[in-house]
């Protein structure tokens, strides 16, 4: 990075208390040729993961998995269920792992943190909000305190789009130090929501931006706007912090949600991740999918890959 | 962590015939001294097939086939029926896809996944193009009916074999010509394999013909009094020959020899699409690529930033096994290139650039060669000089857009460029200023049949692709 190799790894911290300053070191951030962005992220999806590479991709895609829901229509049974699919996807073979977390409304945090207590499940919940972040401040931080409380141990926020379109990036950066600090120990993700920002300059700068405000894990959408995750954006993402912790030494996670539906195109996702950020980031703690049809799909397949036939949909639990 | 699993695209597609004879008058036949060189597989060395050797008798039987297909069936014929025949060849190579692709890769050496999502594409892309030219050469801008010329000489290199089949055979079959095509000694089998499409689509006989043999049977093909124009993709060594024995004769000449091509990135560049555009510049087909970006030009503000990703990203090229799908750079075509490229990389060092490569593990037998990049280049080193055709960098700095254009300029060639800035009105003062047939603008190696492809000064004359291409076989 053309901006952060000649800043000291201090000079960065700074940055958040100045508006000019913030700015500066955003728009001096190497542009991102979007038909270049795109040809490589279609370049890397004509990998073929077969067989053996092809069982142990599923596998982790399996453990990357934040099982989502995030439905008007949420109830105490409903959630419970999930969590309790959340431990153990496939009833049937004691040997799949258990996903990442389970991610929900905050108002069902309680249910659900009954059934992962000492699982080593995370337990997320979407707050601030969600999905517009159209509230005051205070109820957004009011949001994220309640669902810590009630035992989420990693917040999903949403960035305040309009004051980042309108270019206030001061008033985004200083929501998220405050979000941060509403969170205490639980992890926090911040939504870019790319579909709304536009343009892959953005989506770099959106994520410099929530890494440099101390977001532990930078997230693609909200999964309620019609453009969701995509390829191009998460490759944007991996190269953003990529070079962030090469300017600052800290590592933080990438998670792409909404749109993320079978195997395929999860695999497509750890070959970007494998061969733009490498090994490091092929974990859980440092990669996620935000989805909630992609694990059946991933476990017909990794049923086919152990029994050689396809088993048919109703031998999979619906949640 | 993640390891991938070895994913090779079945070989099986393809039969290869333990023998081949030559392709004259619309059958298979011997040559008359029954000479025969092998086509190997340069990932294994394994011998793929026998092909025969033509001789001056040989291309003489190919010259006279065409010349008579071309003045009772092929020149008569109304352009929409020509049409017919080029739209046929261009949906059977599309059919036949599949096993021209791994054909392709046995024969050269180049990876599946080229070989399958560039050149293949890019065959039946000119088949189809040019089919749609054949009914409508009087609007090409050449005068309101343009005549063909006669019996084309078309002689090729082993890079990208079947593509450059297509870049001659094409244009020339749409403008009324037939042809007579060698193949490069080294990579003649799909080429073989075209002329059984061309029996599949009941092309008349004569219209193509393919003589196989090495230099020798290309000087008879070159130098038959019986053709009328003579094309030409190679060495500028073998161009400067073909020139020479042509000049003085009626023979229409186009040519489209060697490259040093710049790849200049300013400090304003989107760095990481420069890099990928700095690999598939040199990385892409060994380097086996006349237009690659053989010279990188940085800016020196970014000259470290830069080739720190481009380090790590070459970490990531897969090296291997052109018939893995997973594979980014397979094998040097031939123990001659590859002794070239050793050559050429050890008077590099010698004279004091820096040699790196990534740690990359090559296969036992075969020809083999780690993607490379020298840094600490200057002007006066050979290896900024020279034509390496290899998968070697050399990499220079500049600090001014005047100091990048004058040293991208400063060499006997001029067939590309590529120009890397997120600023619209450098990319025009650059391209402006820059001596070269093709100038990408963040982008690289780029093909596509509607757009003119040639050179400047040593890279040749003449330019194939678009409406231009169809210049250099018409009588205008």
């Amino acid at each position: 990075m053309t901006a952060t190799a000649t800043s000291a790894r201090s000079d960065l911290s700074e940055l958040g208390r100045s508006e000019t300053a913030l700015r500066t070191f955003l728009h001096g951030l190497p542009g991102v040729d979007q038909v270049g962005a795109e040809q490589r992220a279609a370049q890397l999806g004509t990998r073929s993961i077969k067989t053996t590479a092809k069982a142990e991709a599923i596998d982790l895609a399996i453990r990357m998995v934040d099982l989502t829901t995030l439905e008007g229509a949420d109830t105490p049974d409903k959630v419970r269920a999930l969590a309790a699919k959340a431990l153990r996807p496939d009833p049937a073979d004691p040997s799949c792992p258990h996903v990442g977390a389970v991610c929900v409304y905050p108002a069902m945090v309680p249910h659900v943190a009954e059934v992962l207590a000492g699982s080593g499940v995370h337990l997320a919940s979407v707050a601030t909000a969600f999905p517009s972040g159209q509230a005051p401040l205070e109820i957004k931080l009011a949001d994220v305190r309640a669902a810590v409380a009630a035992g989420a141990d990693e917040i999903d926020m949403v960035i305040n789009r309009g004051a980042f379109l309108a270019g206030r990036y001061s008033e985004v950066h200083d929501e998220i130090v405050a979000t941060k600090e509403a969170c205490g120990d639980a992890h926090l993700k911040v939504i870019l929501e790319t579909g709304e920002l536009a343009t892959y300059d953005n989506v770099r700068r959106a994520s410099w931006l929530a890494m440099l405000a101390g977001g532990d894990f930078i997230k693609t959408s909200t999964g309620k706007v019609p453009v969701a995750a995509t390829l191009p954006v998460t490759l944007v993402m991996l190269e953003a912090v990529r070079d962030f912790r090469a300017a600052t030494g800290r590592q933080v996670g990438v998670k792409p949600a909404g749109g993320i539906k079978n195997t395929k195109d999860a695999i497509k996702y750890l070959v970007m991740v494998n061969e733009t950020v490498g090994a490091d980031w092929l974990d859980p703690d440092w990669f996620r999918f935000g989805a909630s049809s992609l694990l059946n799909d991933l476990l017909m397949q990794r049923t086919k890959l152990t029994t050689g036939v396809y088993a048919g949909p109703d031998y999979f639990t619906l949640d | 962590m993640f390891e991938y699993a070895p994913a090779p695209e079945s070989r099986s597609v393809v039969d290869i015939r333990p023998s081949y004879g030559l392709f004259v008058d619309g059958t298979f036949v011997d040559p008359s001294d029954g000479g025969s060189f092998k086509s190997v597989n340069p990932a294994s060395e394994e011998v793929l097939a026998e092909i025969a050797e033509a001789g001056g008798e040989d291309v003489d039987r190919a010259v006279r086939a065409a010349r008579t297909a071309y003045e009772k069936v092929w020149g008569p014929m109304p352009g929409r029926d020509r049409a017919k025949y080029l739209f046929r060849i261009a949906r059977i190579v599309q059919e036949r896809s599949r096993e021209l692709a791994v054909l392709e890769s046995l024969d050269n050496g180049k990876p599946i996944r080229e070989s399958r999502d560039v050149d293949l594409p890019l065959v039946a892309a000119h088949f189809f193009y040019y089919a749609g030219w054949a009914d409508k050469l009087e609007h090409a801008g050449f005068g309101a009916n343009p005549r063909p010329l006669g019996v084309a000489a078309q002689v090729i290199p082993w890079n990208f074999p079947l593509l450059m089949l297509a870049w001659k055979i094409a244009p020339a079959l749409a403008a009324g010509n037939t042809v007579v095509l060698k193949p490069a000694e080294t990579t003649p089998l799909t080429a073989l394999l075209f002329a059984e499409i061309c029996q599949q689509a009941d092309l008349p006989a004569g219209v193509v013909n393919i003589v196989t043999g090495a230099g020798d049977t290309g000087r008879a093909l070159v130098e038959h009094p019986g053709v009328d124009k003579v094309a030409f993709t190679g060495s500028t060594e073998v161009g400067r020959a073909i020139a020479r024995a042509v000049a003085g004769t009626r023979k229409k000449l186009t040519l489209e020899l060697g490259g040093k091509a710049a790849n200049i990135v300013f400090d304003d560049a989107p760095v990481d699409q420069a890099v990928e555009g700095i690999v598939n510049g040199i990385f892409f087909n060994q380097g086996h690529v006349c237009c690659a970006g053989s010279r990188l030009l940085v800016q020196e503000s970014v000259a470290d930033e830069v080739l720190e990703s481009l380090k790590r990203r070459m970490a990531r090229l897969r090296v291997g096994d052109p018939l893995d799908k997973n594979t980014d750079v397979g094998a040097i075509n031939s123990a001659e290139q590859l002794a070239r490229i050793r050559e050429l990389s050890e008077v590099g060092a010698a004279e004091g650039a820096q040699r790196w490569s990534p740690p990359c593990e090559l296969p036992d037998r075969g020809f083999w060669f780690a993607p490379t990049i020298f840094t600490g280049v200057t002007q006066a080193h050979r290896i900024a000089r020279e034509e390496i055709f290899g998968p070697v960098l050399s990499v220079l700095t500049f600090r001014t857009p005047a100091e990048a254009v004058e040293k991208a300029n400063n060499t006997p060639y001029g067939l590309s460029a590529g120009i890397w800035t997120d600023k619209g009105s450098r990319i025009l003062w650059t391209a402006d200023r820059l001596r070269a047939g093709v100038v990408w603008a963040n982008t690289f190696n780029k093909f596509d049949p509607t757009s003119p492809f040639g050179g400047y000064k040593e890279s040749g004359y003449g330019r194939e692709g678009g409406r231009h291409g169809l210049e250099g076989y018409l009588n205008v």
